[in-house]
């Protein structure tokens, strides 16, 4: 018989390996699935994981597609974890990323043509404001009617796509061009544009910003007064109360920080890598950032490491359809597993799995 | 001699790093109502949790009535007839009195039956108890009666009881004893734990005393006096608390008129209370558990606001502020619930040493901490206060409840103020950290602050007190100085019996 036995601490060892292990075992059930969809499971997982780095081929062009993809994963699970570390359920950051961008896009189109310096600032902080706008909505439900954060911020994800396919189709439809959907072309207008900071690097101002807000988040965490206390409200709200937190001021600092995080993150996209405004812009950043947050163990460093594979896995997801015409949704499957597989395995880091000799209950 | 019924022999259990049983053996008798003695620690729980089936020992044998007894899990226990009441309820409050013994049982009779099951036995025993009240709704006391009766529905040949006296009034401890006495007469066996000697003295036949996990001592604890039994548990001379004679100073903390809505729907509002606190003075608040003694230290720590000038600190309006600012004034508080309340179960006593600390003693700057100075606030903590632990970076969850408890008091003290304020001082704690807790508390009080100790263990209160008042559902008595008063005006104080008939008159 299986008994399961509650640990008087968590194990520290489980917390480090589970990642890992989950990786693995992603990589095992991925490789069946491919298997019965008739693909070489060995050649299919060497795609995915390993060839977007170290293929000759395809190395020179996927290895800077790995930042760009990973960087934003990396601004909105930042901004996530902090929230999830006070039991703060933002899983809207898909509709703060599309808010954001519109914002920041909406400022450069206004300006647009006119060159200035200051033109790209104003649209960072706009995009900001865009995402931090878009996740007071839940904040303020919550705190006023008691609404759970978990439901409103999901479903204005919805109310978000909708918002950006009438932008892509109507007030921002570049005029120039009749009849197809889509703004103008971010990266033609200099003064708007997220170019490569390094050539053949990736590097983009949004790296620049995941990086800092990394550090930020991790100064925050460890040295910062916020940060002990959203600890202490997602780890024991009653004496986060005998602490003097405030739980409405957290709600909403939370949500804010990671809505801004997200709003950033889909302003430094629209204006660089995604380049318009267009109904497919949203391509689920803001949920997959949900599993490098957990499979980065809510650590700021855990995150960039997290971010770089779930990055790593879109490349990848990328090449299977290009070189093995494996169905785009199979990259998804694959995310999804791994925040199932380390799920489950997190179940023993609290607890201990016993087989156990006779005696039933 | 009576017939032995439960036999323990050279019972030892050991965990990585403690033997927390070592070779116990002793017996218990039919009906003979037995206490269990010893501090926090003294392996009184691991015991009981052999003998119910939850622990499986390492090396000795029970027998049963002569048979041997080795129950795997407590459902094998209840079937050979043993029960027991646990000291923390395991009731659900939005269910009524019938659904929760039934989710109890191995086999419920349909509830109607159970129903009917229940008003009888608890007729027969003088605890009254409506099956279709909801338990959010009851006392302690009656919360623990649904227990006790609960385990009676089985019919049970020893009866475990771990502290059932820490929820209750004089008067329902009075009709608990008498129930007690009831089954003992009629053939069952009672294991009875407390930390409260002048009840064992009062009510058990022998008394079987534990120190660090062995047996010290078998004896009739009627032939001995509380002070005797108290040093065979702890293992030495204990001297009373004593404080310097000082006269009273200013008001200090003032409250009055104060009438606010409990926060949990189960809770206990406050109705108009009023009190002033006087530098120098303790001041013994006594009262059922639920009759608001949460919400009164929420109203006072600032977790629960009030209308600013109905709570006085030093004369100035405070009712308006949060914990912290009430902290920088000089008001601190140590809740009654250590493990989620006074402190974080996952956090380190380092980082449960800022939780209140922070804003007088300057840990932080700016917003950020100063970890350093706070660890070295923590280390004071456990070097004065004595707190058993390898070091600062342990978590709070892994302290024993006295060890914590004596961590979260010291804390409090270690930050100098002018009021205190606490909820059962010396909850779960052993007699010897609780007499040095409450000498702190007295000390506190000899420098001039004012003490607010809010507790539901008497003997304690008289023994700090000064002034007395008690709680009674959500109202305040009177505050009366506390030399002079008998336990029987302190139980009229409390509110009587809470609809509790001493037993057996209405039985016959």
């Amino acid at each position: 018989m299986i008994r399961l036995e509650k640990r008087k601490e968590p194990s520290k060892f489980w917390r480090i390996a589970n990642p890992f292990l989950a990786v693995a075992l992603t990589m095992v059930a991925g490789g069946i699935m491919f298997a019965m969809l008739g693909k070489d499971p060995i050649t299919a997982i060497r795609l995915i994981f390993f060839d977007p780095i170290f293929s000759e081929t395809f190395g020179s062009y996927s290895r800077p597609q790995l930042l760009i993809k990973s960087a934003p994963l990396i601004l909105i699970a930042v901004g996530l974890a902090i929230g999830f570390k006070a039991n703060i359920w933002n899983i809207g950051a898909e509709g703060q990323y599309i808010i954001g961008a519109l914002f920041g896009a909406g400022v450069a189109l206004a300006f647009f043509p006119a060159p200035g310096w200051y033109i790209f600032p104003l649209m960072v902080i706009a995009g900001a404001f865009g995402g931090f706008l878009w996740a007071m909505i839940p904040a303020i439900l919550k705190t006023r009617f008691n609404t759970n954060e978990i439901l409103v911020s999901l479903l204005l994800v919805y109310v978000a796509e909708k918002i950006l396919a009438a932008m892509a189709l109507g007030v921002m439809r570049n005029p120039d061009i009749a009849g197809f959907p889509g703004s103008r072309d971010l990266r033609r207008y200099e003064a708007a544009y997220n170019a490569e900071l390094i050539s053949g690097t990736g590097i983009h101002w949004g790296v620049v910003a995941a990086l800092i807000a990394v550090i930020f988040a991790y100064a925050m965490m460890t040295r910062h007064m916020l940060g002990y206390h959203v600890q202490l409200a997602g780890q024991a709200p009653r004496a986060a109360r005998f602490g003097g937190v405030s739980p409405a001021r957290l709600v909403v600092i939370c949500l804010g920080i990671s809505g801004a995080l997200a709003g950033l993150a889909g302003m430094f996209e629209v204006s660089g890598p995604g380049g318009q405004v267009r109904i497919e812009f949203a391509s689920g950043y803001g949920f997959t950032a949900i599993i490098v947050a957990f499979l980065g163990r809510l650590n700021p460093v855990g995150i960039v490491l997290a971010g770089l594979l779930l990055g790593l896995t879109y490349i990848g997801g990328e090449l299977g359809q290009m070189m093995l015409q494996l169905p785009g949704a199979a990259i998804q499957v694959f995310q999804g597993m791994l925040l199932f597989f380390l799920l489950a395995l997190d179940f023993q880091t609290n607890y201990r799995i016993r087989l156990t000799q006779g005696a039933r209950a | 001699m009576r017939k032995p019924l439960l036999r323990l022999e050279g019972l030892t259990k050991a965990y990585p790093g403690v033997l927390a049983n070592d070779d116990v053996s002793f017996q218990i008798g039919e009906g003979q109502i037995h206490a269990l003695l010893g501090e926090n620690g003294a392996g009184k729980s691991t015991l009981v949790k052999m003998i119910y089936g939850l622990v499986k020992p390492d090396k000795g044998r029970m027998t049963l009535r002569d048979r041997p007894y080795a129950p795997a899990q407590p459902s094998e226990a209840r079937q050979n007839g043993v029960a027991m009441v646990f000291q923390h309820f395991s009731l659900f409050d939005a269910l009524d009195v019938a659904e929760n013994v039934a989710l109890g049982m191995e086999n419920p009779p349909p509830l109607r039956d159970l129903a009917k099951r229940i008003r009888d036995v608890s007729a027969d025993y003088g605890l009254p108890l409506d099956p279709n009240r909801l338990v959010g709704d009851l006392s302690a006391g009656e919360r623990q009666r649904v227990e006790i009766v609960r385990c009676l529905l089985q019919d049970p040949k020893l009866l475990i009881m771990d502290e059932p006296t820490s929820v209750l009034t004089p008067q329902e401890v009075e009709i608990l004893f008498r129930t007690l006495r009831q089954l003992s007469a009629e053939g069952t066996a009672i294991l009875y734990i407390s930390h409260k000697l002048e009840e064992i003295r009062a009510l058990c036949d022998e008394a079987t005393i534990l120190r660090g996990g062995r047996k010290v001592a078998t004896c009739d604890p009627r032939e001995k006096s509380a002070r005797e039994l108290a040093e065979l548990m702890v293992g030495q001379i204990l001297t009373p608390p004593e404080r310097a004679a000082k006269p009273r100073g200013d008001v200090l903390l003032s409250v009055e008129n104060l009438s606010l809505k409990s926060n949990n729907p189960f809770g206990t509002s406050l109705k108009d209370i009023t009190f002033q606190l006087h530098g120098g003075e303790v001041l013994g608040i006594a009262g059922v558990a639920g009759n608001g003694q949460d919400e009164l230290l929420l109203m006072l720590s600032g977790e629960i606001p009030s209308p600013a000038g109905q709570v006085r600190l030093k004369g100035q309006p405070i009712g308006q502020f949060g914990p912290n600012a009430r902290r920088l004034r000089g008001l601190v508080t140590a809740p009654e619930e250590r493990l989620g309340h006074a402190a974080a179960p996952d956090m380190s006593l380092t980082a449960n040493a800022l939780l209140s600390g922070a804003a007088r003693k300057g840990l932080v700057k700016k917003g950020f901490i100063d970890w350093k100075k706070t660890d070295s606030f923590a280390r004071e903590i456990i070097a004065r206060f004595d707190v058993r632990t390898p070091g600062s970076h342990v978590l709070a969850r892994a302290l024993s409840g006295g060890n914590l408890q004596k961590f979260v008091i010291g804390r409090e003290i270690e930050l100098k103020p002018d009021v205190i304020v606490v909820n059962q001082p010396t909850w779960g704690v052993d007699a010897s950290a609780a007499s040095f807790i409450r000498q702190a508390l007295l000390d506190l009080a000899s420098a001039g602050a004012g003490v607010l100790v809010i507790s539901q263990d008497l003997d304690e209160l008289l023994e700090v007190a000064d002034s007395f008042a008690a709680l009674n559902e959500g109202r305040l008595t009177r505050v009366r100085p506390a030399k002079g008063l008998t336990v029987e005006e302190i139980g009229l104080m409390m509110g009587g019996a809470h609809d509790m008939h001493p037993a057996h008159e209405d039985a016959e």
